[in-house]
């Protein structure tokens, strides 16, 4: 995900000049990229110290938190974006993560690997679990401690109310509209909170 | 080995109008200097002091072993503050025992020590008093202000008092204002040396004596507030001090905890001023930007105009992350730039003065990054 198209094409979900919350902003390239091309503005949330200390280098506003203890600190409808760039992965409670980021932002960008791409299906049909590019952990060494599907988040953003602006699938630096499920490794969502 | 750093005195005749209405003339602020101010004059760190400091920042006096400053680890030639690149400044602050005038002073009017005649001074006196050390240094403009604890409450007051004067706060283990169990330690070593017999009322001075119990109390309260509970343990645990039997005493020292404090607190009581503990501990009591805005600190903070870095301490109970997390939720909500590290340090409170190398390198990488704005 670290890959420049990869973030280029999630950059370009931003409007320009956006108050943006990145949640598990690792390094603060994301935030770096959207303040030196977009004009934006806004902090990240990393919870691990070498991040921490990359954002600060880098000059990326940087809070740090545990994202399991909840965005309190945060007002409702205070950003105009939220990210959750491959962070619902490591979560423990994605799904209050995700009301949150609906309420903490005025739209939410969430990206995550799909488990449905069809390479993983390939292997759990050989009857084990994938090791890929975007999946590259052992099942028994992984900080991902969920894995989901591009369907299954639709099925999680209807249950929680949330409205879907724009959901595509991106494989190598671009969008795959046609069959994303299955298509594409990492599953990408615009989305707000239903009025 | 540490650079050599050496002591100076500002003299100011004008008074300095105080807090409470009262106000102070014919005074001195001792400060130090490290590094060389820039030619425009933008390059200057002003640091902050906290309850038993001074302006001996760091460095070394000549010829004095062991007279390293108490910040020396962070500050010099090559350290997270580099002296190298910035001109720092370290000051005294007024009231306290090592240099500017405090209570062991004659009053200029009386000619007597002024003793508890010294008047109250509050957090925000003692930024007012830096700005006009500064004003005689000719430096219009911090690159940055920075402090821990009662220091870093220093730097953010800086913000608020002088938001054009500021571009940078760095507040560490610290907080918006004390809880009411940090005020009731407070109140409890203040007792403690209020009650000594040897106080006189703070005029013991003329008395020619010290309240020496009291202090070595309240330093020793102190001292179990700046400490975690782990770290107490894993440094005294219930080691005994001599032997592995009980004398089945109830006045000796027998624990090594016990030995500790009570050399803690001798070696404070040599060199403290009463009076000084009694004063700063009533102006960390009082420090309150969010009472003038009924407690709402997100407006207390919306003068602040500085870019801001909090660093707290997991460990830290005196002055836990909760508090700098205030500071920054305040922050956020006026849309100020800030960064937040949480450092998941042992040792408690006493942390911001020592050696970490997580808590380190996010001041040393900040500093760099004020350094590129100078180029």
């Amino acid at each position: 995900m670290t890959e420049k198209a990869t973030m280029e094409a999630l950059a370009r979900l931003v409007p320009e000049g956006s108050r943006v919350l990145d949640l598990g902003c690792g390094d603060g390239s994301m935030l770096d990229y959207l303040q030196r091309e977009r004009g934006c503005s806004g902090y990240g949330i990393e919870n691990a110290d070498a991040n921490v200390l990359a954002c600060v280098r880098r000059g990326v506003n940087v809070i740090q938190l545990n994202l399991d203890e909840g965005l309190a600190m945060f007002g409702d409808a205070s950003f105009d974006v939220v990210l959750q760039i491959d962070t619902l992965q490591h979560l423990r409670n994605a799904e209050v993560m995700l009301r949150e980021t609906a309420r903490v932002g005025r739209t939410g960008i969430v990206a995550f690997p799909n488990f449905a791409h069809w390479p993983n299906r390939l292997s759990v049909l050989r009857g084990r679990m994938p090791v890929t590019r975007r999946l590259p952990y052992q099942w028994y060494d992984t900080p991902n401690i969920r894995v989901g599907t591009y369907k299954d988040f639709e099925a999680l953003a209807h249950k929680n109310d949330l409205r879907i602006l724009d959901a595509f699938g991106l494989q190598d630096g671009e969008a795959v509209r046609f069959l994303p499920n299955a298509r594409a490794g990492t599953a990408v969502f615009k989305l707000e909170r239903s009025a | 080995m540490s650079f050599i750093a050496t002591p100076q005195s500002m003299h100011f005749t004008d008074a300095l109008p105080l807090q409470s209405g009262a106000s102070i003339r014919d005074y001195h602020l001792a400060f130090e200097t490290y590094g060389q101010l820039n030619a425009d004059r933008s390059n200057a760190v002003l640091v902050c002091h906290a309850l038993n400091a001074s302006h001996h920042v760091a460095g070394r006096y000549e010829g004095q072993d062991k007279s390293e400053g108490w910040w020396d680890n962070m500050i010099g030639p090559g350290k997270p503050v580099d002296t190298n690149r910035f001109f720092v400044i370290g000051v005294n602050n007024l009231g306290s025992c090592f240099g500017s005038t405090g209570p062991m002073h004659p009053h200029p009017d009386t000619g007597e020590v002024y003793g508890a005649d010294f008047p109250v001074v509050t957090v925000e006196d003692w930024v007012h008093a830096q700005a006009r050390l500064l004003d005689r240094l000719g430096i219009a403009q911090l690159a940055a202000v920075l402090g821990g604890s009662l220091g870093g409450m220093q730097a953010l007051s800086w913000t608020l008092q002088y938001p054009e004067r500021v571009r940078h706060a760095i507040v560490v283990a610290s907080a918006p204002n004390l809880t009411a169990e940090n005020i009731a330690f407070n109140e409890v070593a203040r007792r403690a040396i209020v009650t000594d017999p040897e106080f006189h009322g703070g005029h013991f001075y003329r008395h020619g004596v010290i309240p020496k119990r009291g202090l070595r109390i309240a330093r020793m309260i102190g001292h179990i507030t700046y400490l975690s509970d782990d770290v107490m343990n894993e440094k005294f645990g219930r080691q005994l001090r001599e032997g592995i039997d009980l004398k089945y005493s109830t006045q000796d020292i027998e624990f090594q905890i016990e030995s500790y404090l009570r050399y803690q607190g001798d070696k404070f009581s040599e060199y403290f001023d009463a009076n000084t503990y009694l004063l700063i501990t009533r102006a960390l009591d009082y420090f309150d930007p969010a009472r003038a805005h009924a407690g709402n600190l997100t407006q207390a903070l919306a003068r602040a105009t500085a870019k801001f870095l909090l660093v707290s301490f997991t460990t830290d109970w005196r002055f836990s992350p909760k508090r700098s997390r205030e500071i920054v939720k305040a922050l956020l909500d006026n849309r100020r730039s800030v960064s937040y590290a949480e450092i998941d340090a042992p040792h408690g409170h006493d942390a911001f003065l020592l050696d970490d190398a997580r808590y380190m390198g996010v001041v040393s990488t900040y500093f760099d990054s004020i350094a590129k704005e100078l180029a």
